[in-house]
């Protein structure tokens, strides 16, 4: 079964050493083809198709396998090719492994040369192969590849090859496919501009040498959202100076795009710009004007303060690229018959993308999928191919599948797989399940959810024991029990880690059986659950701690409201009300203690949608409403989730999965300490019971909404919370719960952090057996990591559905005025927040076909004096809203301002009663 | 070792073999002529050198030796040659002494003591390429060494590694593999019966995975064994061919079951059928005494 052969490969410098190294060349590889007699059932990959249909090329009639080049593979894999045709993809790469194909690097000959024989070689074998098979059934393997001597060579060798744009074009069938080929040819260069514009990549190796040398600096690559022509980059590493580097200039940027992994060379200090704070968009549609470009990167450039100024760099080289297909919209070309044509990202900081289409009119107007193959040195924009049409822009389906993918939410229907692994229905509690579970249906337990919710993973209780103490239970759905450790069912949950709400929808995490059934703790029937029950007495001081899995029958589920109504109201005394009118007291106490001890509770604008519940449009905003009911449960929650997290920290120290909030750098603070002096008002951030209490005293008498805008702001200055694993950090502490130890536990349904937790504290308790993945630190930290991505992912993506809708919620309202509240004060813009709607925007000052006012920006205080105007911030404005579909791409609120009057910026007062055209022209004046 | 894909996803090694696969075994007793029994081994590049002497009296302090059975000495070294790097002390180092003591108390388990008690039975193995899974070379050797010194045992010992990686059990890890830092686990096993003569791993495995790792070097352990066998029957069937021609006439020839025709002592393992049964009753005589001794006594059959 096994031949050897062994050889001597190559020393290495540094002590010479010598490397001894065999390999096994195996017979028993098969071709993959079925029903080959020669090789049997040898091969276990994925099979050819029996009988390759036809996919009607007419440079080659018969049925074929096509063997693509390694290049050809890389490159065109997203070519919607019919899969059936591909010759098995494996067996091309796995061949040089086998006996009959096996190639010897040759003297002199590189190693990417060896390759391509080492392809050609298979080819021919597959040929052979395929002849001996069956002599009439003329199946032949199609070697395709782009590379000239590559293609000569094959021809030479007697095997049939073609370039991939050749072999597509024949596809007689499926004439759009040559749409979607990369386009890598080289006569597609030379219809550009013959002009280079930006220097050249070093190669890779050169690169590494720079980075080990520390001449070049290796971070990724991030586009500004506001500024096309400036990006930063993050320094991977943790030296402390020159984390972030500023680069400015398409020259600087040199081709770079979002989220690449680049190598940065820095300026020498005398060339060191400081953050412009400039909105500027690409808008240019033709390439002639680089020249005009180089002027607003001058204009960039404008004087500032040494302090100011920040490293700055520019890149050398690309070390891995991260493009993905990206979702946005067609410009069509001015060019009448024009196959050339640009396509704007709908992501801000992707550079315009040059594709090549015939269908340019069908798809004017809808959302498409487009990826990039490349970006020459001589080209403004990057060469990039269509991928899929979504759909109308503006449905609101489209716009929602826009930004789920761009979000990159995994949000297709579950696979047959992972739906195989659920309980198969009608499900009851068995003997079996009951093992090692408490039986705790007897007691009055209750949930308390918003409205509408049907995913309930906590339940409460609270009983007086006979000792006179307190009993107080939380009850979690024991989601752990139906999602076992290592199933399709568990892996995609991982993948998906959190559920994601989006206004009108919920993207979930795991099956609706699960999610809205057998997980979710209704009211009257059994449920399992794993329940946290302390023993407190009357002063909230935790006596005694108890976890268990458990089953539970839920007395009630209450809305926030009825809960409220419950406690409140005088006359009930049932069960289910001392129940919660306990909790309540003890919350209260419990929260007390929690800000006595440095607690934050911050403030952030949210918002409601009401739904006309047949065309789900939203019909009106509201912000939420936080009840004494809220703060209840998340009082038990927290208390819950810090409970566990000692006890599954006490028992893994080295693998439990746990959540820390980090303190802010003091730089993050300036925003906010600036803003409350110019309102006369200290805030202390030295730590975070001092922000806690300054927070606190910063009232004003005569401005009741500022302690709240405070709040908001003190909310951007966070750190994000990040979940971790105990072995891989040694730093804990939750800064915004003032807790030194947090992880999640109670709310598994929509969460995967929680169900690890649920495992590590079955595992703990003895309740549940372990297993290996679970006490491997470095798996725990991949999910740490990826369920990190997921929640930033599923945060932005809730807040891209809230602005989507809140744009359908102005399309219908028409044109309003509304009072506003200054955020922030920008060079050009002030950012308002109208508390009404919870909603945000910019107000710009400057256009381009207009004189632009006098502006001042004073950036110590900060404010922006307009000709006589002078902005703070917390200032209160009125600004009108509308929406604006100049852009069809980013529709967008567009705010002006009303009041104060600025002669030529502000707008009059009663345009409210104008026809939608007559504002809208005024406003896009008023843009950009 | 980063971007070293151990175990492709068609299920191939780096060095192309499957993850059950043993490397190419090559072995040959009967080396040196002065030993009471010597073998060599290879095991794809790991190659290894046994001779043992003995059982003899007590050697140096007489204090030693043990009155219910026969002491035995290991002791194990490795060429300065043998690894990329070139060695500067040959034996004596910590990694000497503790693999000596391993391969002493592995044998301690598998030679009848019993039978030769104040006496010492020494094994010399000496390592004289590396290229991984050196303990289970050192003990094939031996093993291989021992019978051919015709010192009775309970059984061969065969040995194979063992390593865990991706999910999946590899067995006979070479040099590449054993530096990619996984764990690794030692099996010396009594294949007959299948006890346990050593096992050692030094890093963390979770439980539920030991089982199969454990699995895979117990099976590797056993093919081992099928290959070992076969190279005593033929070194057998050699020995006796030897004294046909010596004597001329009157010794039958080797068993054709046991023996490929046409096989060069080289040993190839490739597709042939084995042997399956036991190894069979007759060989243990034809062995337990020195050649020279067998030759004696056929003349004396003569």
């Amino acid at each position: 079964m096994l031949k050897s052969k062994t050889f001597l490969k190559k020393t290495r410098a540094g002590g010479v050493m010598k490397i001894v190294r065999e390999h096994y060349l195996r017979d028993d590889i098969g071709c993959g083809a079925p029903g080959c007699a020669a090789c049997g059932g040898a091969h276990e990959g994925p099979a050819l198709e029996p009988q390759p249909q036809d996919p009607a090329s007419s440079v080659c009639p018969q049925p074929h396998y096509l063997l693509p080049d390694t290049n050809v593979l890389l490159h065109q894999i997203v070519s919607a090719w019919r899969p059936g045709t591909w010759a098995s993809v494996a067996s091309s790469l796995r061949l040089p492994g086998s006996l009959e194909t096996y190639v010897e690097q040759e003297q002199g000959e590189n190693a990417n040369d060896r390759n391509d024989r080492a392809i050609r070689v298979a080819a021919k074998w597959y040929n052979e192969h395929l002849k001996k098979m069956s002599a009439d059934n003329q199946l032949q393997v199609i070697f395709i590849t782009n590379d000239r001597r590559n293609k000569e060579k094959a021809i030479e060798e007697g095997i049939p090859a073609f370039t991939c744009e050749e072999y597509v074009k024949s596809l007689t069938a499926n004439p759009e496919l040559i749409d979607r080929l990369a386009c890598l040819s080289e006569e597609g260069n030379e219809i550009e501009s013959g002009k280079i514009i930006f220097s050249e990549h070093l190669p890779l190796s050169k690169l590494q040498q720079g980075i080990k040398s520390g001449t070049y600096l290796q971070g990724t690559f991030r586009a500004s959202r506001e500024n096309y022509l400036e990006a930063t980059v993050w320094i991977h590493g943790d030296n402390e100076e020159n984390k972030e580097i500023i680069l400015q200039g398409l020259k600087h940027l040199n081709r770079a795009v979002h989220e690449d992994i680049v190598a940065v060379e820095l300026l020498p200090k005398s060339q060191w710009v400081a953050p412009s704070s400039v909105v500027l968009h690409d808008e240019g549609q033709n390439e002639e004007d680089v020249e005009k470009e180089e002027e607003t990167e001058r204009m960039l450039k404008t004087a500032v303060s040494e302090k100011m100024l920040k490293p700055t760099g520019r890149v050398v080289g690309i070390i891995k690229r991260n493009w993905r297909p990206y979702c946005g919209m067609l410009s069509k070309s001015d060019i009448k018959e024009s196959r050339r044509h640009l396509f704007t990202p709908a992501d801000k900081r992707i550079p315009r993308i040059r594709i090549e289409t015939r269908q340019a009119s069908t798809l004017e107007g809808r959302r498409i999928i487009v990826a990039i193959d490349g970006w020459p040195r001589n080209s403004r924009y990057p060469n990039g191919h269509f991928v899929r049409n979504l759909g109308d822009v503006g449905e609101k389906e489209t716009e929602t599948e826009v930004l789920l993918l761009e979000h990159d939410v995994p949000h297709q229907p579950f696979s047959q797989a992972v739906l195989s692994f659920l309980p198969k229905m009608p499900w009851s509690i068995t003997e079996k399940d009951m093992k090692n579970r408490e039986d705790l249906r007897h007691l009055c337990i209750c949930s308390v959810d918003p409205p509408g919710c049907t995913d309930i993973d906590d339940a409460l209780h609270c009983r007086e024991l006979e000792n006179g103490n307190l009993e107080v239970g939380v009850h979690i759905a024991d989601v752990s029990h139906f999602i076992r450790p290592g199933n399709a069912l568990d892996q995609e949950s991982a993948r998906r880690g959190t559920t994601v709400y989006l206004c009108e929808k919920r993207i979930d995490m795991v099956p609706e059986l699960l999610s809205s059934n057998l997980c979710s703790l209704k009211c009257d029937v059994d449920r399992l659950a794993f329940s946290c029950i302390w023993e407190m007495n009357h002063n909230a001081e935790i006596l005694k701690t108890k976890f268990t899995k458990s089953v539970i029958n839920s007395k009630a589920s209450l809305t926030y409201a009825e809960a409220q109504l419950r406690i409140d109201s005088a006359n009930m005394n049932d069960d289910i009300t001392t129940s919660l009118r306990g909790l309540n007291k003890l919350a209260k106490i419990l929260k007390k203690r929690r800000i006595e001890k440095g607690a934050l509770t911050l403030s952030s604008p949210e918002v409601r949608f009401h739904m006309d519940s047949e065309t789900h449009d939203p019909i009106d905003l509201q912000t939420k409403e936080l009840r004494e009911t809220n703060s209840m449960v998340e009082e038990f929650m927290l208390l819950a989730n810090i409970s566990v997290a000692k006890k599954i920290h006490e028992e893994f120290s080295e693998h439990a999965l746990l959540r820390k909030h980090p303190a802010p750098p003091p730089s993050n603070y300036e925003i906010l300490v600036k803003a409350a002096r110019s309102r006369n008002l200290e805030i202390k951030t030295d730590t975070a019971k001092s922000l806690a209490e300054s927070l606190d005293q910063a009232e004003s008498p005569t401005f009741p909404y500022l302690n709240t805008l405070l709040r908001i702001l003190a909310t951007r200055c966070m750190m994000q919370a990040v979940y971790f694993c105990s072995g891989m950090d040694n730093d804990f502490h939750h800064y915004g719960l003032a807790s030194p130890i947090y992880t999640h536990f109670t709310s598994p349904i929509r969460r995967y952090a929680d169900v690890i937790v649920h495992r590590l504290l079955a595992v703990a308790i003895g309740a549940d057996c372990t297993y290996p993945e679970l006490t491997d630190k470095h798996k725990l930290a991949d999910i740490c990591k990826n369920l990190n991505f997921r929640h930033k992912m599923a945060q932005y993506a809730q807040r891209a559905s809230v602005a989507f809708h809140t744009q359908l919620f102005f399309k219908s309202k028409g044109i309003v005025s509304e009072e506003a509240y200054i955020l922030f004060v920008r060079k050009n813009a002030i950012v308002v927040l109208i508390p009404k709607y919870g909603l945000e925007g910019t107000v710009f000052f400057e256009e381009k076909d207009k004189p632009n006012p006098q502006l001042i920006y004073d950036d110590e205080i900060p404010s922006l004096k307009i000709e006589d105007t002078v902005f703070h911030v917390f200032d209160k404005v009125k600004v009108k809203i509308m929406l604006d579909s100049s852009n069809l791409q980013h529709q967008k609120i567009r705010m002006s301002l009303v009041e104060p009057q600025i002669p030529g910026i502000s707008i009059p007062t009663d345009t409210s009663n104008m026809d939608l055209n007559g504002p809208k022209k005024k406003k896009m004046k008023l843009g950009k | 070792m980063a971007g070293l894909e151990l175990l492709s996803d068609q299920g191939y090694r780096v060095d192309g073999r499957r993850a059950g696969e043993l490397r190419k075994i090559q072995a040959r007793m009967g080396v040196f002529a002065q030993a009471d029994g010597s073998a060599y081994i290879e095991q794809g590049n790991t190659k290894a050198l046994a001779v043992v002497y003995g059982p003899h009296e007590i050697r140096g302090s007489r204090a030693r030796a043990l009155p219910d059975r026969a002491l035995v000495n290991c002791q194990y070294s490795s060429a300065t040659f043998s690894t990329g790097e070139r060695k500067r002390r040959p034996h004596g180092d910590r990694k000497s002494c503790e693999m000596g003591l391993q391969l002493r108390q592995t044998f301690e388990a598998a030679i009848l003591t019993q039978l030769h008690p104040r006496s010492q039975i020494d094994i010399y193995v000496q390592v004289l390429q590396a290229d991984g899974g050196t303990y289970a070379a050192c003990v094939n050797a031996a093993t291989l060494a021992v019978l051919d010194a015709g010192i009775p045992m309970r059984d061969f010992v065969c040995a194979c590694s063992a390593g865990f990686v991706d999910g999946t059990a590899l067995a006979d890890l070479s040099h590449v593999e054993e530096a990619a830092g996984g764990p690794q686990l030692a099996l010396a096993l009594l294949p007959a019966s299948g006890q346990i003569a050593l096992l050692e791993m030094d890093a963390r495995l979770h439980e539920d995975h030991l089982e199969r790792v454990l699995e895979a070097a117990a099976q590797a352990a056993r093919d081992v064994h099928t290959l070992l066998d076969r190279v005593v029957r033929q070194h057998r069937a050699e020995l006796r061919g030897g004294h046909r021609l010596v004597l001329g006439a009157g010794f039958p020839a080797a068993d054709p079951a046991h023996l490929h025709v046409g096989e060069r002592h080289g040993l190839h393992h490739g597709g042939g059928a084995v042997c399956g049964r036991r190894p069979c009753p007759g060989f243990c005589p034809g062995l337990r005494r020195p050649p020279q001794e067998v030759g004696g006594s056929a003349s004396g059959l003569a």
